[in-house]
């Protein structure tokens, strides 16, 4: 089988080559073409002749040899989100390429563009049980936007083009490559790499229909208590002003998702806070008190809305997403407004009366001091003498402004980062939201830096975490990646302890989990490192790791049983979010 | 409620389409009653019937996620009453039983069905027509020693459809076309 020829709409390229290319060339060539500057990868068999090839290419293409191919993927996750481009990832066939699959369930999730190229046995061997032959793409069809195995160079120019495409068009997300030995070692006559602009089958924005815009500015100017949810998709569409300029306008309030967060900066006026399980107070329980709620590029997660039956009941439903799938699947919408919000949005705002709701949103600010009553003092500036999670990030925004790009990875710690940490600029929250994968914070704050080079990375992990992917302590090493490590220690599996003692009478199966001595560890890898154990040290510390020159990991000892509040517990309605 | 709904799907003529398709039902534990993958109208372009006993929230969900994937042009569901449908169901049954005791012709004018193969040891029926009407037959040919049974997917018409050529005519277009 071979790709439709007449399926793909062209662009004639500038590079035209006439010569004998092998396969593995056309790859890089392909890459050079779409502008790619660094790959993330792991060689092995399957792969070789690409690695040959890349020999050649390396005053021209960064290569970042990770520790596994896990880390491999997830870095090109952080760069992706820390760009704005296409991050991308090279591994064998076999264990490397199952190594992929965490990363590409999370890309998938979480919407992050990547290409991901695995090598694979020779296409004559395929189905066989070869040495490190696996059926990748089976394997990764639930986890990609798009995946396609080559076994012939000639396909490389094509589909490469169209991987790149579909990868970043749309609603982005990963697509698998798998190349077979064979066509990577093939000659063929390279012609020219055109970049793919259209499939026939493909429809990456929906058409923008006017009524239903019309209709969504009716309901929103119509509105006494309008209240506005955002999420990725306005990173992902790089609609930051359109988005700042839409609710300026109608001085809407607004809460984002745990992705969406950094979209506006979080000291905004109208940014309310962050919604969700752990999110805050007032955006939680206000959900089921406005009377038009307006969703711009979220979708509606169990963690966002609590119990579905019990979720904004009251309120008429207006959703901006680009993608139509995602429009009446969790929550019915009134209007449902197709389309990117880079278009759709500065629709909306010419529709939209210019209007402050000024006793609406003193609402949220209310909550908001009980929360800080309730709550947030305790957290940034406890009484007691174990620190806190929350001090900590306290003590960061102090020292970076909110200029910094945060990375965190799964539990009580991303919780608490995610709710205080402060942000000036877009795509500066890095985290594996709807897959909530442990061990994605080490390597995607190494890709992170790559795609932010002239920004400050730090990695906020817990101990858990930590040990999952600390091999790529190693990549730091190797590359002089300047990320700062925050390692915040309660000695426990924080998130899942703190449900053991709320929701299992505390019965702490398995959650009590020890360290190695890290200040070790990351001496033995040549990372500069200090542990904090009294908050007189802590300021100090903080601002040690930040001017030090280079990597430098930091780990905090904090509190043992701590809890993350507010809370929504599991099955009950966003109003009943707990302070305590 | 759930009721029967006939889902069409037409796609590119690509390897792995069938599994990525599929795996779309048994993730959300959809038991796909029959699936059927043939040409189109259109040279090259694909169709799949896929039938499901769904409630249209169901179905309605799968279908804007099967449409959304690449090599998918369109995907849509019908009810039964807004399609044309039939299945094919081939029944093998011992010639001399069937010689002996059943009077053939009737039987075969009944139930609209042909014998397509008739040998001294068997003889090999095919009826086309709805679920209900094979599945009759099978039940009349069964006391005499039913050999093998097998019946196809559905494969179903829309009374109300213009065909896939003008769509796709627009879909291939659409690359002339900015959005708004
Ligand atoms: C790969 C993976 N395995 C298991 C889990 C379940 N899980 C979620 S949070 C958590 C505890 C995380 O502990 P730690 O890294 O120490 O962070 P803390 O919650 O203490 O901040 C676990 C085990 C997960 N999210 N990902």
């Amino acid at each position: 089988m071979s790709l439709a020829k007449n399926d793909t709409v062209l662009q004639e390229s500038t590079v035209e080559y006439d010569t004998q290319l092998s396969g593995s060339s056309a790859v890089l060539e392909a890459f050079l073409a779409e502008g790619v500057d660094t790959i993330f990868g792991y060689p092995g068999g399957a792969i070789m002749p690409i690695y040959d090839a890349l020999y050649d290419y390396q005053d021209k293409l960064q290569h970042i040899l990770v520790r596994h191919e896990q880390g491999g993927i997830h870095a090109a996750q952080g760069y992706a989100r820390t760009s704005g481009k296409v991050g991308v990832v090279f591994a064998t066939s076999g264990p490397g390429a199952t190594n992929l699959v965490t990363g590409l369930a999370d890309a998938m999730i979480d919407s992050t563009p990547l290409v991901c190229i695995t090598g694979q046995v020779f296409s004559h061997l395929l189905g066989t049980d070869a040495f490190q032959e696996t059926d990748v793409i089976n394997i990764t069809t639930p986890v990609t936007k798009w995946n396609y195995q080559v076994t012939d160079a000639n396909e490389i120019p094509e589909v490469l083009a169209k991987a790149f495409y579909i990868a970043e068009s749309g609603r982005p997300g990963p697509v698998l490559i798998d190349i077979t030995k064979n066509a990577q070692l093939q000659k063929f006559d390279y012609k020219r790499y055109t970049k793919c602009k259209h499939i026939r089958s493909y429809r990456p924005k929906p058409i923008v229909r006017k009524e239903y815009v019309e209709a969504a500015a009716q309901l929103i100017n119509e509105a006494k208590k309008p209240f506005v949810l955002f999420g990725q998709g306005i990173i992902l569409g790089k609609a930051e002003n359109e988005f700042k300029t839409f609710i300026e306008k109608g001085g809407l309030p607004a809460a984002c998702t745990l992705l969406g967060l950094s979209a506006l900066p979080t000291e905004h006026p109208l940014h309310v806070g962050m919604l969700g399980m752990h999110g805050n107070y007032g955006p939680n329980v206000l959900t089921n008190e406005c009377d038009v709620l307006i969703a711009i590029g979220m979708r509606f997660d169990d963690r966002v809305t609590g119990l579905l039956s019990k979720y904004a009941k009251q309120a008429k439903i207006v959703h901006l997403d680009i993608d139509p799938s995602e429009i009446n699947k969790n929550v019915k919408a009134d209007v449902g407004v197709w389309g990117d919000c880079k278009d759709t949005l500065p629709l909306l705002t010419s529709l939209i009366n210019e209007n402050v709701h000024t006793a609406w949103i003193q609402k949220f600010y209310d909550y908001r001091q009980q929360e800080i009553d309730a709550v947030i003092t305790n957290e940034l500036h406890p009484k007691g003498d174990k620190m806190t999670m929350g001090e900590v990030i306290h003590q960061l925004n102090e020292l970076t402004h909110g200029n910094a790009i945060v990375v965190t990875d799964v539990g009580q710690h991303q919780m608490v980062t995610c709710r205080y940490a402060k942000f000036n600029d877009t795509k500066s929250n890095i985290t594996s939201g709807g897959l909530g994968t442990m061990g994605f914070a080490l390597p995607a704050a190494i890709g992170a830096k790559f795609g932010a080079l002239h920004r400050t990375v730090v990695a906020v992990i817990g101990d858990g975490g930590f040990q999952m992917t600390l091999q790529e302590l190693g990549t730091i090493m190797q590359n002089d990646i300047d990320v700062k490590i925050l390692i915040l220690n309660n000695q426990f599996l924080g998130m899942v302890r703190q449900w053991q003692e709320l929701f299992h009478e505390r019965r702490y199966s398995f959650t009590d989990i020890k360290s190695p001595d890290y200040i070790m560890l990351a001496k033995s890898y040549g990372i500069a490192a200090q542990k904090v154990e009294a908050r007189e040290n802590l300021v100090a510390a903080l601002a040690t790791m930040l001017q030090h020159k280079g990597s430098f990991l930091l780990e905090v000892m904090v509190g043992r049983e701590n809890n993350v509040f507010p809370m929504v517990p599991q099955g009950c309605s966003v109003s009943e979010i707990r302070l305590r | 409620m759930k009721a029967e709904y006939t889902i069409t799907v037409y796609t590119e003529n690509h390897i792995g389409l069938l599994n990525r398709i599929a795996i779309m039902f048994s993730r959300r534990k959809i038991n796909i009653e029959s699936l059927n993958t043939s040409p189109s109208e259109v040279n090259g372009i694909h169709r799949f019937t896929i039938v499901v006993n769904e409630t249209e929230e169901v179905v309605r969900k799968i279908v804007s996620q099967i449409e959304k994937q690449v090599e998918v042009l369109k995907a849509f569901y019908n009810t039964d009453n807004e399609i044309v449908w039939q299945e094919l169901a081939l029944y093998k049954v011992p010639t001399d039983e069937i010689a002996e005791k059943v009077k053939v012709e009737r039987l075969l004018r009944e139930y609209g069905a042909r014998a397509v193969v008739i040998r001294k040891d068997y003889t090999i029926f095919e009826a086309t027509g709805h679920r209900e009407e094979t599945e009759k037959l099978l039940e009349v040919l069964a006391p005499y020693g039913l050999i093998e049974f097998v019946r196809s997917a559905r494969v179903a018409i829309l009374k109300a459809s213009s065909g896939f050529h003008d769509k796709l005519m627009e879909l291939e277009m659409e690359a002339n076309i900015e959005s708004i």
